[in-house]
């Protein structure tokens, strides 16, 4: 590790122009300073501004906003979209977890190679048509319901779309990529050798995998949580499309109030609430992964 | 420890009971990813059959039809499908536009970055490698919304000092997708960088090459497969972005998702699951191209 590092460093550059290595991030600075961070930085003076008429931003500054987010009237959503963006990582875990095992335990390359395909295929797909895929799956006269009417199973159409479970289906459906392509990582990594050193030792199958798979693949497991559950609580997409006047998430109510009349200053608040529970997950994220490394 | 390894009496219920658990988790590890895999592919098949069925149903088969990809390509639209393949025509061709502008600035400042932080050596390196990770980690949709306010003050403040009246419109599409763009391209050309044998760079750089021309001629060739799977993951991206550009796109300027997600605010209709089909096609071209080029570089590596 420490040689490779070393290698690594000392490029075919001297160290002055390893020091001007500097100024080809340049670029990339100004363009994230001036369209990322500046504009997060407006929507935080925004949300504590107050609104005035047609939608004026105003002062005095005022916490109202934020008061409003917690309040009774938006904290049901706030939850609902951490408790639903929670679901959805645990879903996707425990389906991802088996089907990367699955990809890296192929015996060829090749099967490998078409397995981990046909997981990446549907992710490359653009998102809307995922998600309106299921829109006429789950629908009132979609196929689900023609299929089971068709059999005689029922006579009145099952409520499937515009129902939190839609969303959830939804939201696992467009984010089970993101678990399985880190898990598989790390699984690929795996010495299954180890397995034997640990029957040879005398550990079960439960041992075995609480104590030498699990800690070993935590990194991918962890990597893929974070990939999930951060576009999954800042969805819009899927509620918008599946969850109907149910099943409202938090990125709905950000959006409603950035389009037509809305009220800005409330939809920066409910942002920066939102980015503020993201950065409360990393920060555990970066705990939990100094600690296994 | 010791005394563990010692017991050696065998207990056979245990044994047995052990195998069963074995052989069924064995059989589960089969059943469940063929159950993923059906979950994942189950709603592409239904789109894709749906796009053929000769009826506006998407909940019985009724025949094979090529009628609503003739829609969708001849211009006849019924009033029934708001369907329009000029709109649609015009979307795809904003789109493209779109992603090939975002992609090549992002490579451009992409690739520098990653030369700048796999090479350089300076105070607030890791500061720059933290600042390239946030649009990957904070949600798309904020992003989207704080670009809106940003161009808003922007263009008010044009607006009131100079006269002169900004609107959003292709160009805060291309510079929204700049922005999340540089950091996959970085993500992906820094791998590549990692990879390289630095040796050669100095071997470069002995034989008296100046660091413009070892970058050109020795580090360049060596990364190209890296920043071209990084520029088709931002092509493929920008082409595929709603949020941002849902957002930032002002009245004038419609992408094909943004085409699309109003076609499927409007109805439900069969166009919508052609034209689906017709970007899985697009889609799948792209991947193979990318897997194409990443085999070879593993081939080659």
């Amino acid at each position: 590790m420490a040689l490779s590092f070393d290698l690594s460093s000392s490029g075919g550059y001297s160290s002055r122009e390893r020091r001007r290595g500097f100024s080809l991030a340049i670029p990339a600075l100004i363009w994230l300073v001036l369209f990322f961070i500046l504009p997060v930085a407006i929507v935080f003076v925004v949300s504590f501004l107050t609104r005035g008429q047609r939608g004026a931003l105003i002062l005095p500054l005022t916490l109202e906003h934020y008061e409003r987010i917690l309040g009774p009237v938006f904290r049901p959503v706030l939850f609902d979209s951490l408790w639903i963006a929670f679901l959805t990582t645990i879903i996707c875990l425990v389906l991802g977890y088996p089907l990367a095992f699955f990809i890296s335990t192929r015996k060829s390359k090749q099967m490998q190679n078409v397995a981990l395909f046909l997981v990446i295929l549907p992710f490359w797909t653009n998102f809307l048509v995922r998600t309106y895929a299921w829109q006429i799956i789950l629908g009132t006269e979609g196929t689900i319901n023609g299929l089971l009417t068709g059999l005689g199973l029922i006579s009145e159409p099952l409520a499937l779309i515009n129902t939190d479970f839609a969303v959830l289906l939804g939201l696992v459906y467009g984010f089970l990529p993101f678990m399985v392509l880190p898990i598989f990582a790390s699984v690929e990594r795996f010495e299954f050798r180890l397995v034997e050193a640990a029957y040879d030792l005398g550990a079960n199958d439960l041992r075995t995998f609480l104590r030498v798979v699990l800690p070993l693949t935590l990194p991918g497991v962890i990597a893929g949580c974070i990939l999930v559950f951060i576009p999954a609580i800042g969805s819009f997409i899927t509620p918008d499309l599946l969850g109907g006047t149910q099943g409202i998430m938090i990125g709905n109510l950000i959006t409603g109030q950035f389009r037509g009349s809305g009220n800005w200053p409330l939809g920066s608040a409910a942002s920066i609430v939102m980015m503020i529970v993201v950065i409360l997950g990393l920060v555990v994220y970066s705990r939990i992964g100094r600690r296994t490394s | 420890m010791a005394t563990r390894s010692m017991a050696i009496h065998i207990d056979e219920g245990r044994i047995r009971r052990d195998l069963t658990v074995r052989k069924a988790g064995k059989i589960g590890m089969i059943l469940e990813p063929l159950f993923a895999y059906f979950f994942l592919w189950a709603p592409i098949i239904v789109l894709v059959v749906f796009s053929f069925n000769d009826s506006r149903s998407v909940a019985t088969w009724r025949g094979f039809t090529l009628r609503w990809y003739g829609n969708i390509l001849s211009g006849a639209v019924g009033a029934e499908a708001r369907f329009s393949t000029e709109l649609m025509l015009s979307a795809l061709g904003t789109s493209l536009v779109v992603a090939l502008i975002a992609t090549l600035i992002a490579t451009v400042i992409g690739t520098a970055v990653s030369m700048s932080l796999v090479r350089g050596n300076y105070p607030g390196k890791s500061l720059v490698d933290g600042l390239l990770l946030l649009p990957v980690v904070i949600p798309e949709i904020t992003q989207a919304v704080s670009l809106l306010l940003f161009f808003s003050a922007i263009f008010d403040f044009v607006g009131t000092t100079t006269g002169v009246r900004l609107s959003p419109g292709i160009g805060t599409v291309i510079i929204g997708h700049v922005v999340f763009n540089i950091s996959y391209v970085a993500i992906v050309v820094r791998a590549r960088l990692a990879d390289m044998n630095p040796h050669l760079e100095e071997a470069a750089s002995d034989l008296g090459a100046n660091p413009w021309r070892t970058f050109w001629r020795v580090t360049f060739p060596l990364i190209l497969p890296g920043i071209i799977s990084g520029a088709l993951l931002a092509f493929t991206l920008s082409l595929d972005d709603f949020v941002v550009t849902f957002f930032n796109s002002g009245p004038g300027t419609t992408t094909l998702p943004v085409y699309v997600y109003g076609l499927i605010k409007l109805s439900v209709s069969p166009e919508i699951n052609a034209l689906s089909t017709l970007m899985l096609l697009a889609s799948t071209v792209l991947i193979g191209i990318s897997m194409a080029l990443q085999g070879r570089n593993a081939g080659r590596g």
